[in-house]
């Protein structure tokens, strides 16, 4: 499959300076049976009221902890599920109403940690990445299927006939990243897809994923847990606490200096790498809150060291970081005139 | 007189019988100091949990072929049987697991978990070991105590339910802690909560404790040594400073940068080809070397010879070998 007939398959509408994905406000609830015996019915509000967007050729990472909503965001994304409120525009048409889910799952695919059960075990793996193109009836699904194997590094002699219990971890992820790609789509969202990988394999499909990225000109949406791996991934990063995003900016500026404490205490809990300066102190205590009965105003109030009263009283919005357009933090003490005593007295300096 | 070590492994080789074998462990030789804790690394299927479960006679001895010795406290574990066994088990040593589940059971509260344990190895009254319950659950640090001695595991966080594991596992004072990925299903943030615990309760008892973990970084918290595996054998060994910062096998250079700590974003990775090997066949060569960069004849003609490289740092590898030629190793990148 040469270059232009990979990106042949959806055409860009917007322009390179429009985003190739806007989330507007997203929302997503679930009901949930709670309390002794299950009696009380509750809601979990995994995704409260996000928003960012996707620049074209970017690969933007997703960090926070374990049920903070970074699959539920995904999911959203692709249109794996219902949407709540709000909205998501792909390339400057509006899904539900210039576009519809058919062509949105067209243009974004997904890759998932777990390898194996998100291939058909009964299927080799040739006719699993053929299996997509086929029903869309795209051009030599086969022919297609083969090619993607060879450039996952999957000789396709050896390996298009066998089924996926014949494969290692990481040979599966691979097949899982070309079936995505066997369906042309301009955006991939990885979710925690190198995560269930052993380190060394792990760096072999970060650097398949960066040759595919240039070759195809694709655009990424990265989960991951590994602060690290993030890094080294992404130009930007959007941290989630609660289901709400707490910082986004470039990752050079949030590495270096993080603006929301959340961050600064999810960096600060990274296992140290130098015997000489181990860790001395837990940078937060306890469990992060349940999600069903979220804390008042900043989420992060229960946990936070700098919280004051106007922090459980009032929901800290987005606030541009000064000196950096492109670096916004949900914190009182990013927003002037919020009457945190670290915050800048007025709203205009 | 030097101090009895508190482990030593002598040539241990793990086998798995069935449909297909499984060389499990392949002549693994170390040996541990009282009170020192060892940091076990290594990827999937590398013999990690299967070295613990030897350590606790947890293989199936139907399955299972076990050669070599293990000794703890200088008494081979390899043959103990009935009254012995089970004494071995409740004082000497004790294990916590990746999921708290493995370890407590849902229909009994914590404070009767932990009581029970107490009684039964050490011989005291029930108020006596309610008392150690209580102690011990304040050591983890769990808040109210008391109150949570009354709570059945599920009532709990996944963070408090490793504290309450971990508090189950030290009651009776173990003089050998295994951890087999006790932090893994942790949030970042509750991990290095746990982990400087595991450190804190380390000193404070004077126990030892191998730490098993496929993660670099947790190992460098907690561990005084580590001791890197591939294949079913260690690969290299020395104290943590000197296998982070001095890294001599290929195999341990290569999981460090594929580690990505520093890596330059965007920029290719040195990552190691290949994946490891299936462990059906006795390698009677070294099992690194259809990945190594720097592999020779010399490798494949036998099992790399163990180099002392002086402070316990040892490396299986030909390269680290005295009798390997200096002027080809210069060559070598580092
Ligand atoms: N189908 C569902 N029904 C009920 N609750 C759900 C459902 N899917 C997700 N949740 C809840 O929504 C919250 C967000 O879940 P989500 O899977 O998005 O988190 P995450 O950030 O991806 O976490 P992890 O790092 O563990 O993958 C969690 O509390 C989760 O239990
Ligand atoms: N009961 C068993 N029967 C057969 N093979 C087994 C058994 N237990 C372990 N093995 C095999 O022994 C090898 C070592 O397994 P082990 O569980 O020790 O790996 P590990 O290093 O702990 O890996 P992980 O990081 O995935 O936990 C593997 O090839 C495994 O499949
Ligand atoms: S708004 Fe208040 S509680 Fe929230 S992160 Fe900022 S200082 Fe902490
Ligand atoms: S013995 Fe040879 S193949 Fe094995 S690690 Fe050393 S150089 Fe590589
Ligand atoms: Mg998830
Ligand atoms: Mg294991």
């Amino acid at each position: 499959m040469s270059k232009t007939e990979a990106g042949s398959g959806q055409q860009d509408r917007g322009g390179p300076g429009q985003p190739l994905i806007i989330a507007k406000d997203l929302k997503k609830h679930f009901p949930v049976r709670s309390g002794l015996f299950n009696r009380r019915s509750a809601t979990v509000r995994a995704v409260d009221g996000v928003s960012f967007d996707v620049i074209k050729g970017e690969t933007l990472g997703i960090v926070g902890e374990s049920g903070c909503g970074k699959s539920t965001t995904a999911r959203l994304l692709i249109g794996l599920i219902e949407l709540d409120e709000g909205g998501i525009i792909f390339d400057g048409d509006t899904l539900g109403g210039d576009i519809g889910l058919k062509e949105l799952r067209r243009g974004v695919q997904m890759v998932f940690q777990d390898s194996y059960a998100s291939l058909n075990p009964r299927l080799t793996i040739v006719d699993s990445i053929a299996f997509g193109p086929k029903i869309q009836g795209l051009d030599k699904p086969m022919d297609r299927a083969r090619d993607l194997l060879a450039r996952v590094g999957l000789e396709p002699d050896r390996f298009a006939q066998r089924y996926p219990h014949e494969l290692s971890g990481g040979q599966r992820q691979r097949v899982n990243i070309a079936r995505a790609l066997a369906m042309e789509p301009r955006l991939v969202i990885l979710d925690e897809a190198v995560s269930a990988l052993d380190k060394s394999v792990e760096a072999q499909v970060l650097n398949l994923l960066n040759d595919l990225r240039r070759e195809f000109g694709l655009t990424y949406v990265f989960i991951s847990h590994d602060l690290n791996v993030v890094r080294y991934i992404s130009d930007r990063v959007l941290v989630m606490y609660l289901g709400e995003v707490v910082e986004i900016g470039p990752s050079e500026a949030i590495y270096a200096k993080q603006a929301h404490p959340y961050t600064a205490s999810l960096f600060a809990a990274m296992p140290s790498m130098d015997p000489d300066n181990r860790t001395d102190e837990p940078p937060l205590a306890g469990d992060p809150p349940n999600p069903i009965d979220p804390p008042s105003g900043c989420r992060f109030h229960t946990r936070c060291r700098f919280a004051e009263d106007v922090c459980a009283a009032r929901k800290p919005v987005l606030s541009v970081i000064a000196g950096d357009e492109a670096h916004l933090a949900a914190c009182h003490i990013h927003e002037p005139g919020s009457g945190h005593s670290l915050a800048k007295r007025e709203a205009a300096e | 007189m030097t101090e009895t070590p508190l482990v030593e492994f002598n040539a241990l080789k793990v086998r798995f019988k069935g449909e297909r074998t499984v060389h499990a462990i392949n002549g693994l030789s170390l040996s541990m100091q009282q009170g020192e804790t060892l940091g076990l690394l290594g990827e999937s299927g590398s013999g990690k949990s299967v070295t613990l479960k030897t350590l606790l006679r947890l293989l199936p001895p139907r399955r299972s072929e076990i050669e070599g010795s293990v000794r703890v406290n200088g008494t081979d574990i390899t043959t103990l049987s009935g009254r012995a066994l089970s004494a071995y088990r409740g004082r000497e040593v004790s294990m916590v697991f990746q999921e708290p589940a493995l370890a407590l059971d849902p229909v009994y509260t914590i404070g009767d978990q932990i009581a029970e344990t107490v009684m039964r190895h050490k011989g005291i009254g029930r108020h006596a070991a309610m008392d150690v319950a209580l102690d011990m659950l304040t050591r983890v640090r769990i808040p109210s105590p008391e109150r949570r001695l009354k709570n059945y595991p599920h009532e709990m966080s996944g963070g408090m339910r490793q504290r309450a594991m971990i508090a189950l596992a030290l009651a009776c004072r173990p003089k050998l802690l295994l951890a087999d990925e006790p932090t893994t299903a942790l949030d970042a943030t509750v991990q290095i909560q746990i982990l400087l615990l595991l450190r804190e309760l380390q000193r404070e008892f004077g126990m030892g404790v191998i730490f098993v973990t496929h993660d670099i970084g947790v190992a460098v918290e907690v561990s005084d040594r580590i001791a890197v595996m591939y294949a079913g054998n260690i690969v290299e060994t020395g104290t943590t400073r000197d296998v982070i910062k001095n890294p001599r096998h290929p195999y341990t250079r290569g999981l460090l940068a594929a580690n990505l700590h520093g890596a330059v974003k965007g920029e290719r990775l040195d990552a190691i080809p290949g994946s490891p090997p299936a462990l059906e066949e006795l390698p009677s060569a070294c099992s690194f070397a259809p990945r190594c960069a720097f592999a020779r004849p010399q490798c494949l003609s036998g099992l790399p010879p163990v180099t002392d490289l002086g402070d316990g740092h040892s490396v299986a590898c030909v390269l680290e070998h005295p009798a390997f030629d200096e002027r080809s190793r210069e060559a070598l990148p580092v």
